[in-house]
């Protein structure tokens, strides 16, 4: 029903239908460019094709965006000025709040609809669950520490950093010359690296694979953050211990906390200098839920294997099966094989703005602005659609554009109110393209949970609604 | 000048370089870091290194039967696995969906069938060792760490035999783990053969299997919509009107009314949030609002009285709070001294909040 209703739509797309114009919102719009004569121009135009009204509007406009018939989403009220200019507010005559009113300072009041949330009906159980950022609300490339996704497996601690201890292992007693202990004052003395690095967990998108479940960017896409962190590169330390390199090409990591969560890492991207036992995150101490006072950092690799309340490192000589390796974080493909140790997070990108759930006030002129991130390396490219995937433009891509680190991109858009289907689609620097979800579908069928980088797509509707969907 | 400079730069770059391999030399590093961590004694090697490969390193000695794992599985595994595995609709299910045949192949057949409700753990785990290591180190799921590793061998026997794997007599033990190792149903179900693991020990060395093309014009027909959210799923993960910021270039809508159909309707929603209201403010938070606290100490004068000292000197007036709530809003002089208290703008209600603070002793 809802889709027979969708596709007539789009079938009709390219027509343009008068009643779409709302010609009765023009009159309120006195501060509108468009001279009256103009909008019956426009009116006139409407009924017969537009695209010589634009060219003929916007000259005589001198219009420097191409806007299509707007009316004012802030117009002038009846008494000739807006009360909110007219009335001075209490914060223009009285005193304001102390310094250090608060010690440590919170967002505005009026920001508290920004949350991290779970999805209701996902897990059971609070402590073994996710909550998810709000990537619609979030600006730029770092997410707030207090926003950052959590995945507990079993629940987090607050762990006095003072009795934190790491240890570093071999499988055998060959392996790792001097098996050592260090603790939180020794590790913080070592040399440190900052790096800026997106963090997503293997199921991020997990439940979109067969078809659209969850109403939101927050939901399809939010467990996915980004932070500068600081910490010792994890090579320093097996240096520092002795370790054999050559027999030792697998590296475990366990937490301290009830799960103690394990996970194997490719010694490669340790000996890139890549991987850091880090303490700090966006300028300050991890927080608790994010592994304070020590978590692993492994760029490019699906969250599962930044450990966190990081306690021992283990260099062995094969990988470990753990159970997030065999149980779960194991990609079921067609034909009933698992893949297994699938670590790296492909390129893929996601509109956060407008997207689900979201609504567009009027028509005229948007920024199109998203996130682009690939576990390969940088993103060189990403394009954005407006008609499902039929055309394409190139987005700009905002500074800093770093490895392994989330990329914000922006496009100009001038919704015309017509139904539009948005799309990303990222390219790394390795060349590899963000598939389409009918081409990942094509190699791994829809039951896999994990890794899913397809395109997304947002329908704005004509009430200018945004919604969830999926397109053949 | 220039030249001096130049070799000054010069000297400094050996330096630096000095420093560099120093820093990246292994054995440079143990001196340099000398003093920075310290060798860890056997003792806490034991204590720690609890894992168990696939090939069995790290199991330890003992041994337990399936009759014992019961006793175990039904007072510490079944509140949340269920009586037989099939986890109370809690967790996800442990055991069922594997059959005979799977035992003799090493493939869950079942995994092909889409239709078959859930995955469970014994249709899916292709190494024994990670179920001994993973209840050994995280379960029970309230008190992990708290099996012996006779227990341990208990438990996984007791889960293998609800599973029709091993039989009832089944004693489980470091001797016997690689032969039952063999009974696994998917011990044949994983490959590696993928571009996901970032080194060369597995894995085809990055190579993705799913190759896209970055068409930029006319690149598909025909746009259909597949899938999308069902209208009543709209709601179900709450209001999204306040799961977005209330201002900026998009609003979100209010999924507790039907569906907009027009711009002018969808804003009328959208723009119906009302901002949320802040709960009435506390005495503490009034007195940093307005400053209160920068002349005033609790118990002490800063530059006024302190909030103690004025509830004493009223301590007997009946009318002890208005009495407060009118000076607060008025200010004054000559009571404690010269120094002169502004009038506060603030309300009569926080006034009222603050003069009965005040009044009851300034408490926390």
């Amino acid at each position: 029903m809802h889709i027979n209703n969708q596709m007539l739509i789009l079938a009709s797309m390219n027509t343009f239908n008068s009643e779409n114009t709302q010609a009765g919102r023009l009159t309120k719009a006195p501060e509108n460019f468009l001279a009256p004569a103009d909008i019956r121009q426009v009116q006139d135009e409407a009924k017969n094709g537009r695209r010589g009204f634009l060219r003929r509007a916007f000259a005589a406009a001198g219009a420097a965006v191409a806007v299509p018939v707007m009316a004012q989403s802030n117009p002038v009220p009846e008494g000739g000025g807006d009360p909110n200019i007219l009335n001075l507010p209490a914060h223009s005559r009285g005193l304001g709040q102390s310094v250090a009113t608060d010690g440590y300072g919170k967002p505005s009041q009026y920001e508290s609809n920004v949350q991290r949330r779970p999805s209701p009906g996902l897990t059971q159980t609070a402590q073994a669950s996710v909550s998810f950022a709000p990537l619609q609300s979030l600006f730029g490339i770092v997410t707030p520490s207090g926003l950052h996704f959590e995945r507990h497996h079993q629940g987090w601690w607050d762990i006095d950093p003072s009795k934190h201890r790491l240890m570093v292992n071999g499988s055998d007693e060959k392996i790792v010359k001097t098996p050592m202990v260090f603790t939180m004052d020794e590790l913080m003395r070592l040399p440190v690296v900052s790096r800026f690095h997106f963090i997503e967990c293997g199921a991020n998108t997990g439940m979109e694979w067969g078809n659209v479940a969850v109403p939101t960017c927050q939901y399809t896409h939010g467990m996915l953050s980004c932070s500068e962190f600081t910490g010792v590169p994890l090579k320093l330390l097996l240096d520092r211990a002795g370790v054999d390199y050559k027999r030792g090409r697998y590296v475990l990591a366990e937490g301290a906390d009830g799960s103690s969560m394990t996970r194997t890492v490719p010694m490669e991207l340790i000996e890139s200098g890549e991987v850091i036992v880090a303490f700090a995150q966006n300028g300050e101490m991890l927080r608790p839920e994010n592994g304070y006072p020590l978590r692993l950092v492994v760029p490019g690799v699906q969250g599962v294997s930044w450990v966190k309340y990081l306690r021992r490192i283990e260099v062995g000589d094969q990988p470990y099966g753990a159970k997030d390796e065999t149980i779960h974080y194991v990609d079921l493909l067609p034909g009933g094989q698992h893949r297994q140790y699938t670590s790296t997070q492909e390129c893929k990108s996601v509109v956060t703005t407008p997207s689900g759930g979201q609504v567009l006030l009027d028509q005229g002129f948007y920024n199109i602005s998203g996130l682009a991130w690939s576990g390969r390396g940088k993103i060189k490219k990403v394009d954005v659609s407006t008609d499902g995937g039929r055309n394409w433009r190139t987005a700009r891509l905002e500074t800093p554009v770093l490895s392994k680190c989330l990329t914000r991109f922006n496009l100009d858009w001038v919704w015309d109110g017509k139904p539009a289907l948005i799309q990303s689609r990222a390219m790394d620097e390795t060349g590899y393209v963000q598939p389409a979800n009918r081409q990942l579908r094509a190699v791994r069928g829809s039951r896999s949970i994990y890794h899913n980088n397809s395109i997304q797509t947002w329908l704005v509707q004509e009430s200018g609604e945004v919604k969830n969907v999926q397109v053949a | 000048m220039f030249k001096l400079r130049k070799a000054g730069l010069l000297k400094l770059g050996a330096a630096l370089a000095c420093v560099y391999t120093l820093a990246s030399a292994p054995v440079a590093a143990e001196s340099l870091y000398a003093g920075i961590g310290r060798s860890a004694t056997p003792k806490e090697i034991a204590a720690w290194d609890i894992d168990v490969r696939p090939d069995f390193k790290g199991l330890p000695v003992g041994s337990g039967s399936v009759a014992q794992g019961m006793d175990i599985w039904e007072a510490k595994c079944a509140s949340c696995h269920g009586v037989f595995g099939e986890s109370n609709q809690t967790f996800s299910p442990l055991v069922g969906g594997t059959t005979a045949d799977d035992i003799k192949t090493g493939h869950v057949a079942r995994l092909n069938d889409a239709a078959y409700p859930g995955r469970t753990t014994l249709m899916k785990v292709s190494t024994l060792s990670t179920l001994w290591d993973f209840i050994n180190r995280a379960m029970p799921w309230n008190e992990p760490k708290s099996l012996t590793p006779n227990e341990v061998y208990a438990v996984v026997a007791y889960l293998l035999n609800l599973g029709s794997i091993v039989p009832d007599n089944l004693v489980l033990s470091n001797t016997n783990m690689a032969e039952v190792q063999k009974l696994l149903p998917n011990r044949n179900g994983v490959t590696t053969d993928h571009g996901l693991w970032p080194g060369k020990g597995m894995g085809n060395g990055g190579k993705p299997d799913v190759r896209a093309v970055a068409c930029m014009k006319d690149c598909v027909s025909e746009v259909v919509i597949k899938s999308s959210l069902p209208d009543f799923a709209r709601n179900a993960h709450g209001n999204l009107a306040e799961q977005n910021r209330m201002v900026g270039a998009q609003h979100a809508v209010d999924t507790t009314r039907a569906p907009p159909t027009t711009v002018a309707e969808a804003r009328i929603a959208a723009g119906a949030i009302a901002p949320v209201a802040a709960g009435p403010a506390t005495p503490a938070a009034l007195t940093q609002k307005y400053a209160c606290v920068a002349c005033h100490g609790i118990d002490a004068k800063i530059v006024g009285p302190g909030f103690r000292e004025v509830a004493s000197k009223y301590a007997g007036r009946a009318d002890i709070e208005a009495y407060l709530a009118g000076k607060i809003r008025s200010g004054g002089t000559g009571t404690w001294g010269t120094n002169v208290m502004p009038a506060q703008t603030l309300s009569e209600a926080e006034a009222q909040t603050l003069a009965h603070w005040i009044a009851g002793g300034a408490g926390k």
